[in-house]
C-alpha cells in the first residue's frame, strides 16, 4: 500500500512538473524565425509543402522543450513568388516583427532579393533551395541546404555526364536544351561546362521560353541532330510537355534527362507513368534503403498525415526533408552555441557536422554542401496510373553518387 | 538541317498548336472583338474549364474533352450574370473603359485565389486514352494530344461562325458590335443581346480548358500566360472575325513551330509578335477586320 501511495505520488509529482515546464515554455518569450514563402504564384506547390514542414519542425521542437527552454514560432508572409515581394517582407520581419532569426524562402530568385538585407544585419542565413545563390555576393554567412555540392552549377550535372562517359561505347555528341529562366540557365551552364571537359561534341545548345505549349518541334530539332544524350534543363510544365513530346516524336537518345524539375513530384510521376521509364534525371532523395536516413521515414510519415488535403505533393520526397532540415541545422546550432549570437551560430554552422532527416550535412566555404550528393536517379518498371507506386523503393533507382548508389544505369534504356 | 521531314512536321505541329490558340482565343474574339470588352480574365475562365475536366476526369474517368462541352452550358449562364454585374456597375455609368479593366483584374485573381484554396497549387493533368498516341501518315507524326484539341476548335470555330451569320440571334450580336442605337431603333435590347454573347464566350472557356488539360498540366495561375496570346490572335485577326481569327492563331502556331524547328525556341514569341506587328503595319484593321 506505501509503495502505491509513493507511486502515485511520484506521477503526480511529474504530471505536476510537466505542466509547469509547458506553462513555463509558454511564458517565455519565443524565439521568432521569420521567412519569406511562395504560398501563391509558380512556386507555391514547393512553397506550401516546404510550409508544412517547417510547423512539422516547429512543433517537433516545441514538444521537446523548445530551444533554449523558450518556444519556437515560425513568422511567414507570403512572397507570391514575386522576387520584388521579398526585400519588403524581410524588412518587415526585422524592424516590425523583430524576429530573432531568419531563413529564406524557396527558390533561387527568392533568396537573392532577401541577401542584402540579411547581409547588412550580418545574419546567418539557412537557404532553402537555391542554385549558385551567392556565387557572386560571397557571403560567409549562408548556408544552403540543397545538396548542389562546392560547385553547384558543375555538380549539378556532373552525376549525369561522368554516369554516361562510363558506358561502352562512349557517348560522342550531346543537345543541350533548357528554359530561358535562372535555374535553367545556370544548369545548361553547368551542362555546357561539363561536356566540353569530357570531350563531347555539343550538336545542339538552345533555350526556350517559359509559357512553351508544344515541344514537339524542339524534340524534333534535336532528335534530326542525332545526339548520344540529351540533357534538359526544364520546370514542371515544360517537363511534362518534353517527356510527352520525345514519346509522342520518338527520341532516339540513349540517355535523356538530368535537370528536369517536376519529375520529383508524385502528381506529374502518376500522369506520365511509363513514359518516364529510362529517364536519367537528377532528385535529392527517393525512398530506396541507401537514403534511409535516422528521422527520414518519421518525418515523412507526419508529412504524408499533414498534406492530406493541401493539394501538396502528397509523398513530399523532393524538398520537404530539407525543408524540415535546414531548421534542424539552425536549431542544432542554437543549441550547441546556448544563444542567438550570429557571429557564433555561423562559426558554429562552418566546422559542425550536422545529423538531420536528410544524413549528415557539412557545409564548405561557399556555403554550399561540401562535397555534392545530387542524386541521378533512373526511372524503371513505371507502371501507368498508379500513384502508391512511387511511394516505396524500386521505381526511381539511385546511380550516382557512389555511396548512395542502389542499381547500375541500364544505357540505352529499352522498354 | 533543312529537310522535307524536319519541314513537313514542323508545319503540322504548327497547325496543330494554331488550332488549339483558336479555341482559347474564340471567346475573346466574341467578348473582346465584337462586344469591345476588354475581358483579361478570359484565360482564367479557361483554366477553371481546366479543372472542372480534371475533377471529373479523375474521379469518374470521364473523358475531359466531353466534359467540357457539358460544361460549356453552365459557362454560358456564369458568363450572363457576370456581364450582367458589369453592365450595372460599369457599362450603365459609361466606366467601363478603365474600372471595367480593373473589374476583370480583379475577377481574375479572385479565381486563382479561389482555385488555389480548394485545389491547392499542385500540376494537374488528366488521363485519357487518346493521350499519348500518335498517327503517322508517311513521315508526318499527328500526336492525338494535340489533334484532338485542333479537331475540337476548328468544329468549335465553325460552329461559332455559322451561329454569328446564321441565326437571328448572331446576326443580333454582330449588329450590336457594329450599331448598337441602331439596334435600339429597331426594337431589340442591346443588353441582353451583349448578355447572350459575353455568355457564349465564357461558354467557349469551359471547352478550351478542356484542351489546354489534355495537352499539358495545369495549376491555377498558369492561365496568364496566354494573355498576351489571345489578345494578339484577336487583333491579328481583326477585331471580331472568327474565320480571321483562327487563320490568324494558325500562322501564329505556324510561325512558332517554323522558329523552334529552324532557328531557336528563344526566338519564336519574338517572331510571331513581330509577324503581329508587320501585319498591323500593312493592314491596321488585322487580317479580316473591316478597314
Amino acid at each position: 500500500m506505501r509503495i502505491l501511495k509513493l507511486l502515485a505520488g511520484a506521477v503526480a509529482a511529474l504530471a505536476f512538473s510537466a505542466l509547469f515546464a509547458v506553462g513555463a515554455l509558454a511564458q517565455q518569450k519565443p524565439i521568432k524565425i521569420g521567412f519569406s514563402m511562395a504560398l501563391t504564384g509558380g512556386l507555391a506547390g514547393a512553397g506550401k509543402a516546404a510550409l508544412i514542414s517547417m510547423e512539422i519542425w516547429r512543433d517537433d521542437v516545441n514538444k521537446k522543450g523548445g530551444l533554449l527552454g523558450r518556444p519556437v514560432e515560425l513568422v511567414h508572409y507570403d512572397d507570391a513568388t514575386q522576387p520584388a515581394n521579398v526585400p519588403g517582407i524581410y524588412t518587415k520581419l526585422l524592424e516590425v516583427d523583430k524576429v530573432d532569426l531568419v531563413v529564406s524562402g524557396y527558390g533561387t530568385n527568392l533568396i537573392v532579393p532577401a541577401m542584402p538585407i540579411v547581409m547588412r544585419k550580418k545574419l546567418v542565413f539557412p537557404s532553402l533551395f537555391g542554385l549558385a545563390a551567392n556565387e557572386e555576393l560571397k557571403y560567409d554567412r549562408y548556408f544552403q541546404i540543397m545538396p548542389a555540392g562546392p560547385a553547384p552549377k558543375t555538380d549539378w550535372s556532373k552525376g549525369f555526364f561522368d554516369l554516361a562517359m562510363a558506358q561502352n561505347p562512349k557517348p560522342k555528341t550531346v543537345a543541350i536544351v533548357a528554359a530561358d529562366a535562372e535555374f535553367a540557365l545556370n544548369a545548361a551552364e553547368g551542362a555546357r561546362d561539363n561536356a566540353k571537359k569530357l570531350g563531347l561534341n555539343i550538336v545542339y545548345d538552345k533555350t526556350y521560353p517559359p509559357p512553351t505549349t508544344d515541344f514537339s518541334p524542339i524534340v524534333r530539332a534535336i532528335q534530326a541532330t542525332s545526339p548520344d544524350i540529351v540533357y534538359v534543363g526544364s520546370y514542371p510544365p515544360d517537363s511534362v510537355g518534353i517527356v510527352k513530346a520525345a514519346n509522342e516524336v520518338g527520341l532516339k537518345a540513349k540517355m535523356f534527362g538530368g535537370g528536369m524539375v517536376g519529375l520529383q513530384f508524385a502528381s506529374i510521376q502518376k500522369n506520365l507513368g511509363p513514359l518516364l521509364n529510362g529517364i536519367v534525371n537528377y532528385d535529392f532523395w527517393v525512398p530506396e534503403s541507401t537514403l534511409d536516413f535516422p528521422g527520414v521515414k518519421e518525418f515523412l510519415a507526419k508529412y504524408l498525415e499533414a498534406a492530406k488535403g493541401k493539394g501538396v505533393d502528397p509523398y513530399g520526397h523532393y524538398l520537404p526533408p530539407y525543408a524540415y532540415a535546414y531548421l534542424q541545422v539552425l536549431g542544432q546550432s542554437v543549441e550547441a552555441t546556448k544563444g542567438l549570437d550570429h557571429g557564433k551560430l555561423a562559426a558554429h554552422m562552418h566546422k559542425t557536422t550536422f545529423d538531420t532527416v536528410v544524413g549528415k550535412v557539412k557545409f564548405g566555404k561557399n556555403g554550399e554542401w561540401a562535397r555534392t550528393r545530387t542524386l541521378q536517379v533512373q526511372f524503371r518498371d513505371v507502371q501507368p496510373d498508379n500513384l502508391e507506386q512511387f511511394a516505396g523503393p524500386g521505381k526511381r533507382i539511385v546511380l550516382y553518387p557512389k555511396e548512395w548508389k542502389s542499381g547500375d544505369l541500364v544505357y540505352p534504356y529499352k522498354q | 538541317m533543312l529537310s522535307a521531314d524536319l519541314l513537313a512536321n514542323a508545319v503540322v505541329a504548327g497547325i496543330l498548336l494554331g488550332g488549339f490558340y483558336a479555341a482559347v482565343a474564340i471567346g475573346l474574339a466574341i467578348v473582346f472583338g465584337q462586344l469591345d470588352i476588354v475581358n483579361i480574365a478570359h484565360p482564367a475562365f479557361i483554366i477553371v474549364g481546366a479543372y472542372i475536366a480534371y475533377i471529373l476526369n479523375s474521379r469518374f474517368g470521364l473523358d475531359p474533352v466531353l466534359i467540357g462541352l457539358a460544361a460549356a452550358p453552365v459557362f454560358f449562364l456564369v458568363g450572363a450574370l457576370i456581364y450582367r454585374i458589369y453592365f450595372l456597375a460599369f457599362e450603365r455609368t459609361g466606366q467601363e473603359s478603365l474600372s471595367g479593366l480593373a473589374f476583370f483584374f480583379g475577377v481574375m485573381f479572385i479565381i486563382e485565389v479561389v482555385l488555389i484554396l480548394i485545389y491547392g497549387v499542385d500540376y494537374r493533368l488528366v488521363q485519357a486514352d487518346y493521350i499519348g498516341q500518335t498517327w503517322s501518315l508517311g513521315f508526318v507524326d499527328f500526336p492525338l494530344r494535340m489533334l484532338v484539341p485542333f479537331a475540337v476548335a476548328a468544329a468549335l470555330t465553325a460552329g461559332i461562325h455559322a451561329y454569328l451569320s446564321r441565326t437571328f440571334m448572331g446576326r443580333a450580336i454582330q449588329a450590336v458590335a457594329q450599331d448598337r442605337l441602331a439596334l435600339q431603333l429597331m426594337g431589340a435590347d442591346p443588353v441582353r443581346i451583349k448578355q447572350w454573347a459575353f455568355g457564349l464566350g465564357i461558354a467557349t472557356a469551359a471547352i478550351a480548358g478542356s484542351l489546354l488539360i489534355v495537352i499539358g498540366p495545369v495549376e491555377p495561375s498558369v492561365g496568364r500566360q496566354y494573355i498576351g496570346r489571345v489578345f494578339a490572335i484577336v487583333v491579328l485577326g481583326g477585331m471580331g472575325s472568327i474565320q480571321g481569327m483562327f487563320i490568324a492563331a494558325l500562322i501564329l502556331g505556324v510561325v512558332e513551330s517554323m522558329v523552334s524547328t529552324f532557328v531557336g525556341p528563344s526566338w519564336s514569341p519574338a517572331v510571331a509578335f513581330g509577324v503581329l506587328a508587320l501585319t498591323l503595319a500593312l493592314r491596321p484593321a488585322g487580317l479580316f477586320g473591316r478597314q
